[in-house]
């Protein structure tokens, strides 16, 4: 009885997100005067593309460069303090991306931390912090620590008694670099180099904050520009098909590119490491590592509590914008949640009690569609097809949690896939036998196991959409406040003691999240953290 | 179950008591402007102290960036909009804003008005007027520029525009640059991309990037100075005058054709060209007065154009060739 609508929640999620991801699409593909013509006959155009792909590039490149010194730097030393970087370096990937943006002014603007340093040495810097160093500077920040990470988890993946031998052959320097480090690392490195690539060819709010003008715009930031400022909707349409055809490219790169597998063989415990090598390449790199992303940092910190002690804000604006910020994620982190569910529930049925497991990936795979289209593309296309039908800025709150959601949903699937499919196929039967059903297999059986994954589920999804500025970029009005969008506008206005405290409130919300999710990751599944982006 | 209900009913009760406070309160004035005239130091708070004293009603402002942001969010609204009132798109714009049919005529008086140049548009009406200028501090920067060409030509400087896509003194700069250099502008620009720090997407960025010592010029107004002057008492900062002329920027407000308060919106915009209004302009937003206010002392004695450069209406529909042309020759 109870299994007869099992085709119910999948098909209407699997609905849900096909119309509102292939709606909007159709709308800029219908575009009137949609010609692929006039973007290689406009130069400017071809020059943001152009810039797109370069800072991209060179922000792929600048970051594998460090990582790479960086992570052999940190396999090989020990010291205190080295699990709390590796940790702070995965909270890189869940920062978003406007506080390290206060964090890198306060270092490195004109009354930065560098420039004082600098002065007060007899020196004065160039400015850098504006148009394209401004974006690689920033990229790395961000790239860096993504990458070490993974290299780091490779090179601990080296069989020991390779080292072993390594240190019975006398082994110099760079032959372990080259036949030990080295092929272990490059297995990993064109699947991360493609994700950077995507990572930093999308990037919105960086170089919009510090591109500083036309001459470095990335395609996504003309998009926005072309909707806010220039009102021109065909403009803006022909521009998101432009990047959903390069990101679609990039995206078969990553896949085509994407190792099979790097795990090989898990190497617990401790073991003698056998390092006589230089001391001075590894300081040299991990202090580099160290000063290009510890400052900032530390600055949001600093500058933050300072400006809570003294409040030197506005208290009702901050605390509404959070309640605010808050209340989108929470409402994002469960739709997606739900979505997710819905997603599984019949994907799970049709792979495991019917048997076609592709058919339960295909379903699975609807949740993911949206990595293929960045955000900005969707919400262009949203406002496209709705401008003239609803007061967009009025349902702007639905909106961007709609669009949050979309966007969190394949970390969330990921989150609850293994759990779900794991209960379905340990316990499926034995429920069945016991007549479990309904609420008392929820209330027993359902609930204790999956209330982990799925708060742990719930978290991610709210730290992703937290941190999110593109859909709220396009739906924020002065009703309708986010943290991220809060602190551009500060940012925006050289209201640094606001700005500061804003950050420090973000970035303690994010942390929160964030240990909140390793937290019940814990216990439950033996996952690592990189896996979150993976 | 009992935890719902008692949800439910506090629910119902809240929902209630809003709605009791709606049917209370009075009538709301919505007004688009931009953020440095609504903000606590500009005139906004004032204004709205004024207004709301003679009108029974609530002045609502909404702070945008800038002139052009106001009407670009007007556009995107279309007839969804909460404005009634647009305040603070400026004589550049004007073709553009005719064309979007979005405001009607405002039928107030024009006599009293003594804007140099003269005005008769029925549908915008100034409420103030400046000069675009660069202004620099004097303490760093000994030798300023004397003429554009000087500034455009120079090595040693480093300054700071607004976009004029989303700007109303970055549009400024376009036709100012476009009078004096006619078709060499894209050549100018070009040159002057090199000792551009940043492009800023409004006003208060800039300035607030100017001040805290990031450039040696920024674009702003002659009246600028005129602020540190007599509200911070700091006499360094200057306008760098230049012997091509200064652009006149006339600022202006429109009402809504689809306001949800004609009547508010007319007795408002009747209200722009009253003393009460007009004499919070020269030290609330730092401009001159489109009616014949006195004028604070030390206010106008520097930094008069002697030349006045006035934007030709002919050529406004060109506006958009001329970002392109911008955008082409910065890029490179």
């Amino acid at each position: 009885m109870r299994r007869r609508f099992w085709w119910c929640s999948g098909s209407l999620v699997a609905a849900l997100i096909l119309s509102v991801t292939l709606g909007p699409l159709t709308a800029l593909l219908a575009q009137p005067e949609t010609t692929s013509v006039q973007l290689w006959q406009d130069s400017y155009l071809l020059h943001v593309v152009w810039f797109s792909l370069k800072q991209a590039t060179l922000s792929t490149l600048l970051s594998l460069c460090l990582a790479i010194p960086l992570a052999r730097a940190l396999f090989h030393r020990q010291f205190p303090g080295k699990t709390l970087l590796l940790h702070l370096f995965g909270l890189s990937q869940v920062l978003p991306v406007i506080i390290a943006l206060f964090g890198l002014v306060a270092v490195h603007g004109a009354q930065g931390w560098l420039r004082q340093l600098a002065s007060w040495a007899g020196l004065t810097l160039p400015d850098y912090l504006f148009g394209l160093s401004g974006i690689l500077l920033a990229h790395v920040f961000f790239n860096m620590p993504l990458a070490t990470r993974w290299l780091v988890q490779s090179l601990e993946q080296i069989p020991h008694n390779y080292w072993r031998q390594a240190a019975q052959l006398n082994m110099t320097e760079w032959s372990r670099f080259h036949l030990l480090e080295w092929p272990a690392m490059r297995r990993l490195l064109p699947g991360l180099a493609s994700l950077i690539f995507m990572l930093c060819f999308t990037s919105f709010t960086i170089v919009m904050a510090l591109g500083g003008g036309p001459q470095a715009t990335t395609l996504e930031v003309a998009i926005y520009q072309a909707l806010r400022f220039d009102f021109d909707l065909a403009a803006a349409g022909q521009l998101a098909c432009w990047q959903l055809v390069l990101g679609t490219i990039v995206v078969a790169c990553y896949g085509w590119l994407k190792p099979s597998s790097p795990h090989l063989t898990t190497t617990s415990g401790q073991y003698v490491r056998y390092q006589p090598h230089a001391l001075l390449p590894d300081l040299f790199a991990l202090l580099t590592g160290l000063a290009l992303f510890l400052p900032p940092l530390l600055a949001i910190f600093w500058y933050g509590l300072q400006a809570l002690l003294n409040q030197s804000w506005q208290q009702s604006l901050l605390l509404q914008t959070t309640r605010q910020s808050l209340s989108i994620a929470a409402c994002a982190g469960l739709l997606a949640l739900s979505f997710s569910i819905g997603l599984l529930l019949t994907g799970q049925h049709l792979s495991v009690r019917l048997h076609s497991p592709q058919w339960g990936r295909l379903l699975a795979g609807t949740g993911s569609l949206i990595l293929l289209i960045p955000t900005s593309v969707l919400s262009t296309g949203l406002f496209i097809l709705l401008q003239a039908r609803v007061d967009l800025f009025a349902q702007g709150f639905w909106l961007v949690i709609l669009l949050n959601a979309l966007a969190a949903l394949p970390y969330t699937l990921r989150a609850l896939q293994e759990p779900m499919q794991d209960l379905l196929v340990r316990y499926d039967r034995l429920a069945d036998s016991l007549g479990l059903c309904g609420m008392s297999r929820l209330r027993w059986l359902e609930w204790p196991l999956l209330c982990r994954p799925a708060g742990r589920a719930l978290a991610l999804g709210m730290i992703f959409s937290l941190g999110d500025l593109a859909a709220i970029a396009m739906f924020g009005s002065d009703n309708l406040q986010t943290l991220p969008w809060l602190l551009y506008q500060q940012l925006g206005h050289y209201q640094m003691a606001a700005a500061s405290a804003t950050a420090l409130i973000l970035l303690l919300l994010c942390i929160t999240l964030l240990w909140l999710v390793e937290w019940l990751a814990s216990r439950n599944e033996q996952r690592d953290p990189p896996s979150l982006l993976e | 179950m009992r935890h719902f209900g008692s949800w439910l009913l506090t629910a119902v009760l809240l929902t209630g008591s809003t709605l009791v406070q709606a049917a209370e309160s009075k009538p709301v004035l919505t007004v688009y402007t931009y953020d440095s005239f609504a903000s606590d130091w500009g005139p906004g708070p004032k204004v709205k102290q004024a207004f709301e004293a003679e009108c029974q009603c609530e002045l609502k402002w909404v702070a945008l960036e800038d002139g052009v942001a106001i009407l670009n969010r007007l556009k995107l609204e279309g007839a969804h909009t909460k404005a009634d009132v647009a305040l603070g798109m400026d004589e550049g714009m004007l073709a553009d804003a005719r064309n979007s049919q979005l405001f009607t005529a405002h039928h107030a008086d024009l006599k009293s008005l003594s804007l140099p140049g003269g005005w008769h548009d029925e549908t915008f009406l100034p409420f103030d007027y400046g000069y675009f200028a660069f202004v620099y501090d004097g303490n760093k920067l000994q030798h300023p520029p004397q003429s554009l060409k000087e500034l455009v030509s120079r090595n040693d400087l480093k300054i700071i525009y607004e976009d004029p896509r989303t700007s109303t003194p970055g549009q400024g700069l376009l036709m100012w640059v476009k009078e004096v250099y006619g078709d060499q502008a894209p050549a100018a620009w070009e040159q002057l991309a090199k000792k551009t720090l940043t492009v800023t997407k409004g006003w208060s960025e800039a300035y607030g990037m100017f001040l805290k010592g990031q450039a040696d010029l920024v674009l702003s107004y002659t009246t600028s100075p005129a602020y540190h002057r007599l509200a911070e008492n700091k006499q360094q900062y200057h306008a760098a005058m230049f012997s091509e002329g200064h652009l006149r920027q006339v600022e202006v407000a429109a009402q809504l054709k689809n306001a949800q308060q004609p009547q508010l919106a007319q007795q408002f915009m009747q209200f722009l060209l009253t003393d009460r209004f007009q004499k919070l302009i020269p030290e609330g937003n730092w401009m001159y007065p489109v009616t014949n206010i006195p004028l604070p002392d030390g206010f106008n004695q520097h930094e008069t154009p002697a030349k006045t450069l006035q934007i030709d209406p002919q050529k406004l529909g060109e506006r958009k060739r001329w970002i392109k042309e911008w955008l082409q020759a910065v890029s490179h």
